[in-house]
């Protein structure tokens, strides 16, 4: 990537999602779905599982193709190849995605030492420091399956962080979490949207998560978008089925 | 079967196309051949070893009731640079590297490693293919190289201490000097060249196309064995009967 394209392209970056359908095996996952992110915005999109977040999600980093509808990052479609030289996307995945054969720090550096953006040094110090940014430290000589779940997640954001984003997307960052861990990613997300601008869109069904980190939240409920408000209109919504989403508890009847 | 030939073609033009990148990934084409090479090396010098001396052992015995003992040698050395080194090394590095090429690419894309990749702007080809299929086509000549080496010595042996056969060693070299031209070797190399580009690139198709987690891994791994063993044996057909054309 150029230095000129990356100077040209600073701050978080618009997304734009028009009329995206998608079905696999003749089942349609997503239904017409239509939403924008603003600038800089943490958009949380929340729903209950199978309700085709997660392949919203990589659609719009574009992993998947719709079937039918657009994509539009600073309003350029994604599947334009011009769009992942020219702006800085990245995506930590539930499962963390880390190489398995590489170390903790080759991981966080991966996406500088293949791009050949900065002397070998460099990039070990940017990693040492993105991995301290998460709260983790002489980690960078292990292999990821010597981690917890939730050092994968972190070293997973550290690897998301190195490429300074201009758009990051989170696909369930505080599943298979302790609770205190998920408070930790979630103080990250927000310090990180702070401190670097990026446009956040957050998929999760942590209803915790969504109302802490959220500037707006989206509902998905088997393939089509129910409500798109700030917390307080999703709290405030009189839609049944939102009341019983963001409410649901276990109620053990006693004797 | 139509779609993955397509499919596996496709890999093979974009891995082309990214050639020129290469040099970049020169450390990682190390890495393979360090692999392959610790993988398959000893197991080709037994392999070999053994198939040179049980072609002599066969055919010595035969050729000295007709008086033709002496020829042996041209006979070792021919069926081995043209037809028995090519395709036993080939069938040994699919079953060797061609598995684990398809296992580790096909864990990555089960794991989502390979989408991860993608959203770093990090080519899978130019990352993980690239690197694999520039390995084995160095990898796979130089192997039969060794491979001939080691079957003609086998053989030699063989008909040297076989007292059916007992063809001394000059006897043996020096008729299979004679018999082995230099374009025999390269009919030889050609084919593991042929055969190596084929092995990778259908091990590392059926590595990125592997759905559906451990099991799908085994597939793949079994899909990619079979399918490459398949593909060189009807491959040797067609090379052989190409260089045919030209004797």
């Amino acid at each position: 990537m150029s230095s000129e394209r990356q100077r040209e392209a600073k701050g978080g970056v618009p997304v734009e999602v028009r009329g995206l359908r998608k079905s696999f095996g003749g089942v349609p996952v997503l239904k017409g779905i239509s939403l924008n992110v603003e600038p800089g915005e943490v958009f949380v999109v929340m729903g209950p599982s199978g309700s085709g977040k997660s392949v919203l999600l990589k659609h719009i980093i574009g992993l998947e193709t719709p079937d039918e509808g657009e994509i539009l990052v600073a309003g350029e479609p994604i599947e334009c190849e011009e769009v992942a030289e020219k702006y800085r996307l990245a995506m930590v995945f539930q499962s963390g995605a880390l190489l398995s054969s590489l170390t903790v720090g080759e991981n966080v550096g991966l996406y500088l030492t293949e791009h050949r953006s900065k002397p070998p040094e460099e990039i070990a110090r940017i990693v040492r420091e993105k991995l301290e940014l998460v709260g983790l430290e002489n980690v960078e000589g292990k292999f990821p399956n010597e981690l917890s779940g939730g050092m994968k997640k972190r070293v997973a954001i550290a690897r998301a962080l190195v490429i300074e984003p201009q758009l990051l997307l989170y696909d369930e960052p505080t599943s298979e979490l302790d609770p205190l861990s998920a408070i930790t990613i979630t103080e990250e997300i927000v310090n990180l949207n702070e401190r670097t601008h990026a446009t956040s869109i957050v998929v999760t069904h942590d209803r915790d998560l969504a109302f802490d980190v959220a500037d707006r939240i989206a509902i998905i409920t088997d393939g089509e978008i129910r409500l798109i408000g700030t917390p307080a209109e999703v709290k405030g919504s009189r839609d049944p089925l939102i009341q019983r989403f963001i409410h649901a508890d276990f109620k053990p009847e006693r004797t | 079967m139509f779609q993955s030939i397509g499919e596996a073609l496709l890999l093979f033009w974009r891995t082309l196309a990214a050639l020129p990148h290469v040099w970049r990934q020169r450390s990682k084409v190390a890495e393979q051949l360090i692999e392959i090479g610790t993988a398959s090396l000893l197991m080709a010098c037994i392999l070999s070893m053994f198939i040179g001396g049980v072609i002599a052992l066969q055919s010595g015995p035969v050729l000295r009731e007709r008086g033709l003992a002496g020829a042996l040698g041209g006979l070792v050395g021919l069926s081995m640079c043209r037809e028995l080194g090519p395709v036993m090394m080939a069938v040994l590095i699919a079953g060797r590297i061609g598995s684990a090429m398809a296992a580790e690419i096909g864990s990555m894309a089960v794991y989502q490693e390979i989408d991860a990749l993608r959203t770093m702007n990090i080519n899978p080809i130019r990352y993980l293919v690239l690197p694999r299929m520039v390995a084995i086509s160095i990898a796979l000549p130089a192997l039969v190289v060794f491979s001939i080496l080691v079957g003609w010595l086998g053989g030699a042996v063989v008909s040297a201490l076989n007292d059916q056969i007992a063809v001394p060693f000059d006897t043996f070299f020096n008729n299979l000097r004679d018999m082995v031209k230099f374009r025999d070797v390269v009919n030889g190399l050609v084919k593991s060249f042929v055969f190596a580009l084929f092995i990778g690139m259908v091990s590392c198709h059926q590595g990125l196309s592997t759905i559906g987690g451990p099991r799908g891994i085994g597939r793949s791994v079994t899909k990619a064995v079979v399918n490459s063993i398949v593909l060189i044996l009807i491959l040797d057909y067609f090379i052989t009967r190409f260089f045919l054309v030209f004797e």
